[in-house]
């Protein structure tokens, strides 16, 4: 590793500063933000998706179902409302990203400090 | 109606002079893109990641171009036409799946890697066995993609030349005309990413999304318009000429199909839908040519917004789908439809064809129609492989020569001729490779690259993000487990032998009994990941902090 930041006191190792950012209360609390939402609605949309997916295979009659004498069933709803809880998942996540997480992404990288990506891992 | 291959004389060889001039339009107005965006590159950031000089919505357009496949545009439309509600599922999965690039990768990749997904998965790993495991995966996976791409387009052109076996076209037959088309697409592919890097393949993406959403947007104006704007009316027009009545517009005929009196092959056949169902939402956070997109934006916060649009691109582009293909079985009709191309493949052309009869007026507007969406197709299909060969040859590159063979000590500029040697070579190869299998059943291989990507990829991106434990052993299990499993699995399933529909048709080495692997391979994936990783003592906290708080805050992001 090569890494090593130029403003940094020579006593301190970009190591050491991430280190000892990922273990600060701070930090703590933004991946508890970002987590906190990106993973329950993960789970959340593989199950709803899932469920789309299983009743295809296994709940045909009910998926046969018409809307009203229509030609419109049940599994065209069914597959729609899978494109209307796409929309709204990542409208809602975008929503919650620039309020909740960024702030605090912002104040932790302005705290950190330009570290040169040039600097960074090989890669 | 058998539009394409017997319409009158005059029609037929407007369509073909038409398609071909307006697909020369393309091509040369890309290829100026191209020796433009050549200009603008001279760094190994330019070659890569375009300069990392996209907006967030440029981007998501070319998101889109690179995603939406001819297995999106007339894969699609070909399925629901001839097997009604089935091909939805397709649409369904492959759009729901950016929810996971959106909340789970984009953003964290683009603060965390450079250049290649290997970037991400190497970061506190040994370089060496991890950037290999990631090149042999993305030329893997790629060259699937890539197969199918081409041979589709071989088989395309002479359908949408109506080179009919028997006839020539410019003194070749049908099967000279298919070599020719893949050496063409071979060709241009190569030109693209050699000469225009990822400028020029990002702008080739622009151009064909718009293209692409433009022509489908139009026709499914017009077949809504034919029946004034009725959903319903549609969809029992389509159930009806269909002769499957109402099951048409039911799952069940093509996935997960219940066979009478055969408890255990409908069993099989039911699990089979679940395990292409989960290879759909998973795969595409796992796909190299779209992962190295998001870094084509200065900003991890750009990378979202590029993934925003990209969700309303795609799912817009797939919600047309419905009309495209419902459209296509009560307009054209599915007997039409075989006649032409027993996959279904022509069904979105020749709707065209049928909406430019109704519309346009007679043969000629047929014949415009035709053209214009055939000349779409084929810009569709350079879109997909420019981009497949880019992210071959950038981790070929990147990965392999520069951080394995030279220890990370290559110059930039010797990476990027290594680079462009390597698109030159893989683009040579595909070409190769389609042309012996241009008359092989290759469509299960772009279901096969999203089940690899899910089973190999996605366990060591999300457990190198997310894990941190994780280490070099996991990884390479990861890659290796999901790869090797997902690959052997369907080699031995029914869509490499043992079935009519087969690969090889005539012989017969099947014994698993799904055509997707995803069920077993992706579980198996994960599972290794975290085998290799408990039996190996490596362990790296300090790195896994580095990781952690610069994929989240974009400190010393690149």
């Amino acid at each position: 590793m090569s890494t090593e930041a130029r403003d940094t006191a020579p006593t301190e190792t970009p190591e050491d500063r991430y280190l000892a950012m990922q273990r600060s209360p701070e930090f703590g609390k933004l991946r508890k933000s970002f987590r906190g939402f990106v993973f329950p609605m993960t789970v959340a949309f593989f199950v709803w998706y899932a469920l789309y997916v299983i009743l295809s295979a296994y709940a045909r009659d009910f998926m046969s179902i018409r809307i009203g004498g229509s030609h419109i069933n049940v599994a065209l709803i069914f597959g729609l409302l899978q494109f209307v809880s796409t929309f709204l998942i990542a409208w809602l996540y975008a929503r919650y990203a620039s309020q909740k997480v960024d702030p605090l992404a912002d104040e932790i990288h302005a705290e950190l400090g330009e570290v040169s990506p040039d600097e960074g891992p090989r890669g | 109606m058998r539009v394409l291959a017997a319409e009158a004389a005059t029609g037929g060889s407007t369509a073909r002079t038409l398609t071909i001039i307006l697909f020369l339009v393309f091509v040369a107005f890309t290829l100026a893109i191209t020796v433009w965006a050549s200009r603008q590159t001279k760094t190994a950031t330019d070659f890569y990641a375009g300069g990392r000089s996209f907006s967030g919505f440029q981007n998501g357009m070319a998101i889109g171009g690179d995603y939406m496949s001819a297995a999106s545009f007339l894969g699609i439309a070909g399925i629901i036409a001839l097997n009604g509600y089935d091909g939805f599922l397709y649409s369904i999965g492959f759009l729901v799946a950016w929810l996971v690039a959106l909340l789970l990768v984009a953003e964290l990749l683009r603060n965390s890697g450079r250049y290649t997904m290997a970037d991400v998965l190497a970061f506190r790993m040994r370089q060496k066995p991890v950037r290999t495991a990631a090149a042999v995966s993305t030329i893997t996976v790629s060259i699937f993609y890539l197969l199918a791409q081409m041979v589709g387009a071989g088989a395309l052109v002479a359908l949408l030349l109506g080179i009919k076996p028997g006839s020539t076209f410019m003194g070749m037959d049908a099967n000279a005309a298919k070599i020719a088309t893949i050496v063409l697409v071979g060709a241009l592919m190569i030109i693209y990413v050699t000469v225009g890097g990822m400028k020029g393949t990002t702008y080739v993406q622009i151009v064909k999304a718009f293209l692409l959403m433009t022509g489908a947007l139009l026709m499914t104006i017009l077949v809504l318009a034919v029946f004034k704007f009725n959903l319903s009316s549609l969809l029992g027009d389509a159930a009806q000429s269909s002769g499957k009545g109402e099951a048409f517009l039911e799952p069940g005929l093509r996935y997960g199909v219940e066979v009478a009196g055969n408890a255990t092959q409908t069993f099989y056949n039911k699990m089979d839908l679940l395990s292409l169902g989960i290879a759909l939402v998973l795969g595409t956070a796992g796909l190299p040519h779209i992962l190295i997109r998001f870094y084509t934006v200065p900003t991890a916060r750009a990378a979202r917004k590029s993934v925003l649009w990209a969700i309303g691109i795609i799912g817009t582009f797939y919600l047309f789908t419905l009309a495209l293909g419902f459209g296509a079985a009560a307009l054209v009709g599915s007997q039409a439809i075989t006649a032409q191309d027993r996959a279904g493949n022509t069904a979105a052309p020749q709707l065209a064809a049928e909406l430019g009869r109704r519309f346009l007026g007679g043969e000629v507007g047929s014949a415009t129609l035709l053209a214009i969406i055939a000349a779409v197709a084929f810009a569709t299909i350079l879109a997909v492989v420019a981009g497949l060969t880019l992210a071959s040859s950038s981790s070929l590159a990147h990965d392999f020569y520069a951080n394995v063979i030279k220890d990370g000590q290559a110059s930039e500029r010797q990476e990027v001729n290594v680079a462009r040697i390597s698109a030159l070579v893989i683009g040579a190869v595909a070409i190769l490779l389609s042309i012996f299998a241009q008359n092989l059943n290759v469509a299960f291989l772009v279901a096969l690259a999203f089940a690899v990507a899910a089973s190999g990829n996605l366990p060591a991106i999300l457990y190198s993000l997310f894990w941190k434990r994780f280490n070099t052993s996991g990884a390479v299990w990861a890659i290796y487990g999901g790869l090797i499993s997902a690959v052997v699995l369907v080699f031995f399933s029914p869509v490499v032998s043992g079935s009519a529909t087969a690969m090889f048709s005539k012989s017969d080495w099947q014994w698993f009994p799904l055509s997707n692997p995803g069920l077993i391979s992706i579980p198996f994936g994960f599972f290794c990941g975290w085998l290799g990783t408990v039996l190996s003592k490596e362990r790296d906290d300090a790195k896994y902090a580095e990781l952690e708080v610069r994929s989240l805050t974009g400190s010393g992001a690149h």
